[in-house]
């Protein structure tokens, strides 16, 4: 296969991505998970400068300007504060032992990239075939946040799962309007927000942010 | 320009309440600029009646007769909300259980969760739907956890996660919308409106649009409360303040099926088989099903109408997933007659609570005696939404059963043992609740029940008599999915 020199680049980016899914599957520190939630969010903006660049889409560079700012410094720093404030790093704890999370998450990638296969066919941009990869990257994090049992890795595993759905976004056309953008991005933030003010409210009222605390509203 | 000032209220009311919430005359104020978005949205809908559908502001907000009608019910019910969360929040800060902080917060979130439905409504940009409908949740999440206690953080944890990973494929399909859209309309912001989506539905690629659907409902179906996605809602509408549980029941439900009901109208389009329809009908009867025999099991009040409305959106999917006019019609019918016997019934089960100091069923008995009206309130509510004739519950869901009879026999006896399931539930819960012995007691300010028997009467006229005008409307709505 002969691709152009931007394809290969952009086609690096997504394995970088999806080796960053992994990395963060099989995490067990907290402060590292945020690190690699801002690598996440770098090699993203990376990607979108690419995509940009290689196909002249001037809307594009702006949003890689916000997701560099949103993504890569201040949810970063917010997550990091906080956990900073709330005192806690090595607190990743897990349902089902990490090797068969890994596991799963290599069938999830499987089922990812047939489910892509059927609608990359029609997509006409140069990053079709990252579709794939971007479906397996919302499934890891889905993976993800449902595998953890306490409260931050859980929103990391949220915000990990927007990235993966603004980089389909991207493979597939080229990112949406930026009026859209701007919405998402604004509610990402607000989202943010809040998710501390709950860590707060749930440190406060349970004293540890585990969420087998929040799990006594059943149906009896 | 009628448009933007539906929006511009409520947006307003929130950032001067966040100013002044704490304040005594913050219900007052709050009840103003809900009055003012009624008035504006009646503006509206009058003007479409007039001259139909338009767009406004540059294509980016449009009004039809299906959301003008959407528009102006979610209106009323925040405006009659407002005059029930007056004295019940009162009350509750009697009582001590909320902060001038929490006061600020409520009243102010109150009015921004209005605006957020209003604009999921009225935009014309399926991108900016989502972002209203995510707002919409994250105006909620901090209200469900207003009182702080254990159980009411696990509620609003729940709904933040599930709604937001719901949501988060929601997204997904409106991406793979917009690349299909793409190809046929061109890059840029057209691609992304309704107005001109409609105009090209037979063009757009099928197998990427029969996806897209999927994952639309998926995602507003989690905020529609449709079974096995609806896990959220009863402890949201359990654990939060009782006004906030008559909007989320009565309008926000609505507005996430509107998305969904819009959404397949396209789909339908592009498809042309029954794909979307079918999906829907499967998840609205299993909700019917799964809630109806929940509801026999439930202990706490709240809970248990919490469940009723996932029986009630369960059965008006079902009722859009059939399509056709009589069951799109009766389908508008049972949403409108929903959500103003639904937010009817909180209001008095608000203040039935309070008086009593309890959610549990079996605790709370007798309220006819204290407060007649409260004990005939929750009574005559109860009747309604179980379907009783001549209220509107019984005109619309007659209409539903007798379309699934005709159309699609095999669903009829799953609805019909619902429906009595759900009939034995909650009647027998509730005539042990407003006879008896009381457990009730005096409270320190007045129930404000008057809107609660407003919506009762508007129920009741629904069921003998639709206005002409309101049928030309419902009749033009149904055109649009014809």
């Amino acid at each position: 296969m002969n691709l152009p020199f931007s394809a290969q680049l952009i086609n690096l980016m997504a394995s970088l991505l999806l080796l960053i899914a992994f990395a963060m599957l099989s995490q067990r520190r907290i402060l590292s998970l945020i690190y690699l939630f801002a690598w996440q969010g770098a090699v993203l903006c990376a990607n979108t400068l690419i995509v940009a660049w290689s196909t002249g889409q001037p809307h594009l560079y702006y949003s890689a300007m916000i997701t560099l700012v949103l993504k890569v410094i201040i949810l970063p720093w917010l997550l990091h504060r906080l956990i900073v404030r709330l005192n806690i790093k090595w607190d990743v704890e897990t349902m089902i032992n990490i090797p068969i999370t890994m596991l799963i998450g290599i069938a999830l990638v499987i089922f990812a990239f047939n489910l892509a296969l059927p609608i990359a066919q029609w997509a006409e941009t140069i990053t079709r075939s990252t579709l794939g990869i971007a479906i397996a990257s919302v499934l890891l994090s889905f993976l993800m946040m449902i595998t953890r049992r306490k409260a931050v890795p859980q929103v990391i595993g949220f915000l990990a799962m927007e990235n993966g759905l603004f980089f389909a976004a991207t493979s597939t056309t080229y990112g949406m309007p930026m009026v859209v953008e701007l919405g998402i991005a604004l509610d990402v933030l607000v989202g943010t927000f809040i998710f501390g003010i709950f860590f707060f409210q749930i440190r406060e009222t349970f004293d540890s942010l585990d969420i087998r605390n929040l799990e006594k509203l059943k149906e009896d | 320009m009628e448009i933007l000032l539906v929006l511009a209220l409520p947006l307003a009311g929130g950032v001067i309440l966040a100013l002044v919430g704490h304040r005594r005359y913050a219900a007052e104020v709050n009840s103003l600029f809900s009055f003012l978005t009624l008035a504006a949205a009646v503006r509206l809908a009058v003007l479409v009646v007039d001259r139909g559908s338009f767009v406004a502001m540059d294509e980016l907000f449009f009004v039809d007769p299906f959301n003008v009608f959407l528009v102006a019910l979610t209106a009323f019910v925040s405006f009659t909300t407002t005059l029930f969360s007056r004295p019940y929040m009162r009350n509750e800060a009697a009582k001590g259980k909320l902060s001038p902080n929490m006061m600020r917060l409520y009243h102010s979130m109150f009015q921004v969760f209005g605006f957020t439905m209003l604009l999921a409504l009225l935009t014309n940009n399926i991108g900016i739907l989502w972002v209203a409908m995510e707002a919409a949740t994250l105006a909620t999440v901090l209200l469900v956890s207003l009182y702080r206690t254990p159980a009411s953080l696990e509620a609003a944890w729940k709904y933040f996660i599930l709604c937001g990973v719901g949501i988060a494929q929601a997204l997904f399909g409106t991406i793979l919308v917009y690349f299909a859209a793409e190809r046929v309309l061109g890059s840029g912001g057209n691609a992304l409106l309704w107005t001109h989506l409609y105009g090209v539905k037979d063009q757009l690629e099928p197998t990427v649009l029969g996806l897209a659907f999927v994952f639309l409902l998926v995602g507003y179906g989690t905020k529609v409360g449709l079974a096995p996605l609806h896990n959220w809602l009863p402890d949201a509408h359990a654990e939060g303040p009782t006004p906030i549980s008559a909007v989320l029941s009565g309008l926000l439900l609505n507005v996430a099926l509107y998305a969904v009901v819009r959404s397949k109208a396209l789909v339908d389009g592009a498809l042309g088989t029954p794909l979307a329809g079918n999906l829907m009908m499967g998840f609205g009867l299993l909700s019917v099903v799964v809630a109806a025999f929940f509801l026999s099991r439930q202990k706490d009040v709240k809970r248990l109408f919490a469940y009723s409305s996932i029986e009630h959106m369960g059965l008006t999917t079902f009722a859009f997933g059939m399509g056709g006019p009589v069951a799109t019609f009766a389908a508008m019918l049972h949403m409108t007659v929903h959500s103003l016997t639904k937010s009817a019934i909180f209001f008095v089960v608000g203040h039935a609570v309070q008086k009593t100091g309890t959610q549990q069923i079996d605790e709370i008995r007798g309220l006819n005696i204290t407060n007649p009206t409260i004990g005939w309130g929750l009574m005559l509510g109860s009747l309604a939404i179980l379907g009783m004739p001549p209220f509107g519950v019984f005109a619309s869901e007659f209409m539903i059963l007798t379309t699934a009879m005709r159309e699609h026999s095999w669903a009829t006896p799953f609805l019909l043992i619902a429906l009595g399931v759900a009939f034995a539930a909650v009647f027998s819960k509730v005539q042990g609740m407003v006879f008896g012995d009381t457990t009730a007691q005096r409270l320190p300010h007045p129930p404000a029940l008057v809107p609660v028997f407003v919506h009762l009467a508007l129920v009741l006229m629904l069921g003998l008599y639709i206005p002409p005008y309101l049928a030309a409307w419902y009749r033009q709505a149904t055109q649009l999915f014809g």
